[in-house]
This record gives structure tokens, C-alpha cells and sequence, in this order.
């Protein structure tokens, strides 16, 4: 490399201009947030936060607040996945909060037990010819609502040009009435076994981590992950290079829907009920989730390790109000700030990046 | 002759609507020719450029391409039959580096049964950026560097070292150095001599009297959608091209157009 570290003709190379990943200065956030709870926890409650093992030998961990940290935030994190792949294009995903909501609604529609203790289902959608189906179905009739979401957006960002905040504010709204309207509002419970298993337990944290190293690996190592940034980042050239940019960006907000949609799935799968409120303002919280983990909002940069920590650091902060003993309404205060804060901070490091080149 | 010729155009025409941006334009490129274009804002010049690389579509009129009528569809098109251009917005991604912007569009992949998931062949990438720097004797400090760290003559220099790269036939640039400072300018014209002894056909657009005179073999004017003058550099001198930007002459053969 030597022979490539000195320029020539005046253009020369500053060091301190070389890229430091955003992902630690996260991680660096994360560790503490953790810090300051935990000198809280010590001060006020006059008890660990995380490092306390109530009187066990095999860890010095409390497993259980690990445990559900990791696990309230794994199925928003899932969408959060695809929110970060929309806003690294440059757009913005409002719809998914409500496309969970309707395609929790019409999967587990198709996810029904015939009887129940007995007696026929009281909750049935169908008649009996669409009881105790294979789990498969569900799985992908939710992930087609997926696709039908997706797709409509994408079309109508990359074809009619309207800003991707109201055509999928425009989504947000009509989703959010096709869950009401499927069932004309009643809940749909009594899910077969193979699907209630889909998100029982630990499973949403399985197929979290699983689907954040999929797509980490998806951004990092293919043409879609370098397209997707490559547009963020400036969409004429782009286009220019020669790059199908709308063709890319209906199969980006495709992704993100399709993973709200499984979202969906495995919400309702573990809650083994479905109802058209569900998934209410998740798409705040993904997209929230994304921002602080440094997906910038003006498009090009983030990663999905940087959303992978967001959403700890989400869970980590919801967790210690808990442990704290704060009522939820401070909790929702402060997540707004937080929110702003980390846009802030965002908006702060790129004009100081500007100001340096 | 015509073996000799690159790039012909007849009667290239592009309205806005009703605007005319470009009419009628005839011109040819010989190969290992240096052609400037100049003329004021708004004259024609990106217009051209842009029906030449397949970014809009003519109105009319015929672009033969090394020996081809050519009908390129989009940018990709035309960069696939050989013709490179460096636009005067670069056209870079600031949040990649510099293999990736060289490649973007034509990536190297392997397992292209994965269709838009294909995997990018990232060694193969980087190892024809390092060959095609050198052919340009571009030195660009940290390759994996997002161009966003780069000064700006780096940044022109990542943006024409496409070309090296990617053996072009025809190489256009579109106000080069507009944007850069003195020893930038002066890296970025090197270049431009580098493809000259190579024997790369140029089109330069340029406003930059001095560096058009040290550069091409010709000059090309447009005024008002209109070529007003088709000037060899021996034949003329710098207040002799002014004259027939601003319109105070025009070349005979052109005049029937006013």
C-alpha cells in the first residue's frame, strides 16, 4: 500500500478525514446509557441494573432484564431492518406500523383452528373449508400483503415522483382501515400450533438476529446493498451510472413491507391473538430505532449493525425506566427526545463532516 | 475516411418542448482527436453532450458511433458501446469508494444466479481500479476511503479514471475543472494529455480559453442551439473564438442557420 499513500500535484491526504465507523461512536452511546443506569440503579434503587445475578453462580448477569431488553425490541427491530434499507434510498417507511396491523389480521385469518375445546371456532373469518391449514399458508399469505404494500409504495414514489412520506402516510392510513374493515373490527384469535410456534418464547429474537445478519450481509456484499446506498447518496448519478433506480426503489420498500409483514406474523403468533390496532406507531419506533443507530435520515449512510444497536439502546433505555420505577408516561416523553436528539446529532455530524471537506 | 471517423452527428435536434435547445448540429470526430466545445450558458453545449450519451432522447437527427447508427436508450447504453463521460455533476456517490463509484452500474459479480442479490466480486473491482489509476497516473491516497474524504480534484480524478478503466472509445467531459483550484486544474488537464498521447478521442466542454488552447486540436462553438464555427486551433486565437461566442461572427457555411 505504501506506493498509494501520498498524493501528487497538491492533493494531498489528511488522515484525520479518514472514516471512522459511525457504528462505534453507537456502541460507545449504548455502553453509556448502561453506565448511567446502572449508577442510578446503584444511588436510587440501591441495586444493579444489568449485572446482578439474584444469588445465582453461573453468571453475573440479570438474565431475565437481558432477556426481555433483547426480546420487546426484536420484532420492531425487524422492521426497523427494513426501515433502514428505506432510509439509507433516502425515503422514509410510515406505513409499516400498519401494514403489521392488517397482515397480522388476514394471516392469522387463515391460521384458524377449527374447534376450540370443542366447540367450532368462535372467532372464525372462514368457513370450515379454510381451518387447519399448513402454517405455510399464513406464513405466505402475510407475506404477500407484504409485497401488495411494498409495491404500491415503491410504484408510487419511483413512478409518480410524490414524496415517499405521503405516499406512505397514504398507506399508513388505508392499511391501517384494511384491518379494521377485514373483520369489521373484531379480533382474530385461536391459532393453530405450527403457527402459534412461529413466535413463541425466544423465537423473536432468533429470527431477529438471524434476519439482521441476512440483510447486514445483503447491504454489505451484493449489487442490491450497493445500489441502495449508491442512491441515497446521489440519486442523479445514479441514474446516470445507469443504475434501474425506480425498478430499485420498488424492490427496496417491497423488503421493508415484506419484513413489517413478517413482523406480523410473529407478533401475532406470540401474542395468539390478532387485532387491527396492532402495530400502532411501530413505524416511529423502528424508524426511531434507525436513527440512533445512525441511519442518516438525508440517505447513504447507516448500516444495519448501527440499527442492531439502535434498537438496544431503545430497549436498554425502555428497560431502565422499568427498572427505575418511572411511570410509562415519562417513557414516552423521553423517547421523543430522544428521537429529536439523535436527528440533531445526525444533522450536527454531517455539516461538521461538510465544513471539513 | 469514414474508417477514420469515431463520432458523427447529423442533424442533431433536441426541443424542449418549445424551446429549441439544439438545431440541427453536424459535427465529426476523428479518432485521437482533441475536440473542444465552448460557447455561453445555455448555448447547446450539455444539450449535445447529452443526446450523444444517451441521457435524453433526440428529437431528430442521426449519431453514427464508430462506424454504427447508435440509439442508446439510457447512459448505460452508450457506456457499453465505449462512450465515457465525466458529467459536470460528477455523478459520484459520496458515501462509497473509489472502486465502487468506478464500477457503479457494472459491478463485478460472481454467482449471478441471485439476480439483484448477485455478490460483488470486490477483489476483481479493486485490482482493475489499481490498474486503470495507473494508466491515468491518478494517485488517490486510500482506495476504501468514501469519496466524501476526498478533495475535489481527487474527486474529478476518480470521476475520469472511469475511463482508463474501462477502455472507452470516446471520452466526454463536461466543464472538468469548473470546480477546482489551480494544481487541481493542472492534475486534471495531465490526465487529459495522458489520453492524448494514448490516442483517446476528447470532447471537451470547457469555458476555460487558456486550457482549451493548451489542450485540443479543434473547437467547436456553439451559440443560441446553433454550431456557429468549426475552428482549427492553428487557424485561430483566442479574441477569434470570443467573436463568435458572443455572436459578432459566424463561419460562412453556418450562416444560412441564423
Amino acid at each position: 500500500m505504501s506506493d498509494h499513500s501520498h498524493g501528487i500535484g497538491g492533493l494531498t491526504f489528511d488522515r484525520s478525514k479518514r472514516a471512522w465507523p459511525n457504528e462505534i461512536n453507537v456502541l460507545g452511546a449504548l455502553v453509556l446509557i448502561i453506565v448511567i443506569f446502572e449508577a442510578l440503579g446503584a444511588y436510587l434503587m440501591g441495586q444493579s441494573f444489568l449485572f446482578d445475578s439474584n444469588e445465582r453462580f453461573d453468571s453475573i448477569f440479570n438474565e431475565a432484564r437481558l432477556r426481555i431488553i433483547i426480546l420487546q425490541v426484536s420484532i420492531i427491530g425487524i422492521i426497523a431492518i427494513g426501515v433502514t434499507q428505506v432510509i439509507i434510498t433516502g425515503g422514509i417507511d410510515l406505513s409499516s406500523g400498519s401494514v403489521v396491523g392488517a397482515t397480522a389480521m388476514i394471516a392469522m385469518s387463515f391460521a384458524q383452528v377449527a374447534e376450540v375445546n370443542g366447540y367450532p371456532n368462535p372467532k372464525a373469518i372462514f368457513g370450515p373449508g379454510l381451518m387447519d391449514l399448513p402454517v405455510l399458508v399464513p406464513i405466505v399469505v402475510g407475506l404477500i400483503c407484504g409485497v401488495i404494500a411494498g409495491a404500491i409504495n415503491g410504484m408510487l414514489i419511483a413512478y409518480t415522483r410524490i414524496p415517499p412520506f405521503i405516499a406512505t402516510l397514504g398507506m399508513m392510513v388505508t392499511a391501517r382501515g384494511v384491518a379494521k374493515w377485514w373483520s369489521k373490527g373484531n379480533p382474530v384469535s385461536f391459532p393453530t400450533d405450527s403457527y402459534a410456534g412461529i413466535g413463541s418464547g425466544m423465537m423473536p429474537v432468533v429470527w431477529f438476529v438471524a434476519l439482521a445478519v441476512l440483510f447486514h450481509l445483503i447491504l454489505k456484499y451484493t449489487v442490491y446493498g450497493k445500489h441502495t446506498y449508491a442512491i441515497g447518496s446521489n440519486e442523479d448519478g445514479a441514474r446516470m451510472a445507469g443504475i434501474n433506480v425506480a425498478r430499485h426503489k420498488v424492490l427496496v420498500y417491497v423488503i421493508a413491507a415484506m419484513l413489517a409483514s413478517f413482523a406480523a406474523i410473529i407478533l401475532s403468533s406470540k401474542n395468539l391473538t390478532a387485532q387491527a390496532g396492532m402495530g400502532l406507531v411501530y413505524e416511529l419506533d423502528a424508524i426511531a430505532m434507525a436513527v440512533i443507530g445512525g441511519v442518516s435520515l438525508s440517505g447513504g449512510r447507516g448500516s444495519i449493525l448501527g440499527t442492531v444497536l439502535g434498537a438496544l439502546i431503545f430497549g436498554v433505555i425502555i428497560s431502565g425506566f422499568t427498572f427505575l420505577r418511572l411511570d410509562a408516561y415519562y417513557q414516552e416523553m423521553v423517547k421523543g427526545v430522544i428521537i429529536v436528539a439523535a436527528v440533531v446529532l445526525d444533522q450536527w455530524r454531517q455539516r461538521r463532516a461538510a465544513s471539513k471537506s | 475516411m469514414s474508417n477514420d471517423i469515431i463520432l458523427e452527428t447529423r442533424d442533431l435536434t433536441k426541443h424542449y418542448g418549445g424551446v429549441h435547445a439544439l438545431e440541427g448540429a453536424n459535427f465529426t470526430l476523428r479518432k485521437g482527436e482533441h475536440v473542444a466545445i465552448m460557447g455561453d450558458n445555455g448555448a447547446g453545449k450539455s444539450t449535445f453532450v447529452r443526446q450523444i450519451t444517451g441521457v435524453e432522447q433526440r428529437t431528430r437527427g442521426e449519431i453514427i458511433f464508430d462506424g454504427q447508427p447508435a440509439q442508446f436508450a439510457g447512459p448505460l447504453d452508450a457506456r457499453e458501446a465505449g462512450i465515457e463521460t465525466v458529467f459536470q455533476t460528477l455523478a459520484l456517490a459520496d458515501d462509497l469508494d473509489v472502486p465502487d463509484n468506478l464500477f457503479l452500474g457494472r459491478e463485478k459479480t460472481k454467482w449471478d444466479w441471485l439476480g439483484p442479490f448477485r455478490l460483488l466480486d470486490y477483489k476483481a473491482m479493486r485490482d482493475a481500479t489499481m490498474a486503470g489509476l495507473e494508466k491515468t497516473a491518478v494517485k488517490i491516497p486510500n482506495l476504501n476511503n468514501p469519496i466524501r474524504n476526498m478533495s475535489g480534484g481527487q474527486r474529478q480524478c476518480v470521476a475520469i479514471a472511469r475511463t482508463a478503466t474501462f477502455h472507452s472509445k470516446l471520452t466526454i467531459m463536461d466543464e472538468p475543472t469548473a470546480a477546482l483550484g489551480v494544481q487541481e486544474t493542472a492534475q486534471v488537464e495531465n490526465i487529459i494529455r495522458t489520453l492524448k498521447e494514448a490516442g483517446e478521442p476528447l470532447i471537451l466542454i470547457s469555458h476555460n480559453m487558456r486550457q482549451v488552447f493548451d489542450l485540443v486540436d479543434r473547437i467547436i462553438v456553439f451559440r443560441r442551439g446553433r454550431i456557429c464555427a468549426n475552428l482549427r486551433k492553428e487557424d485561430t486565437d483566442g479574441q477569434d473564438v470570443v467573436a463568435y461566442i458572443t455572436g459578432a461572427k459566424t463561419q460562412p457555411e453556418y450562416a444560412e442557420a441564423e
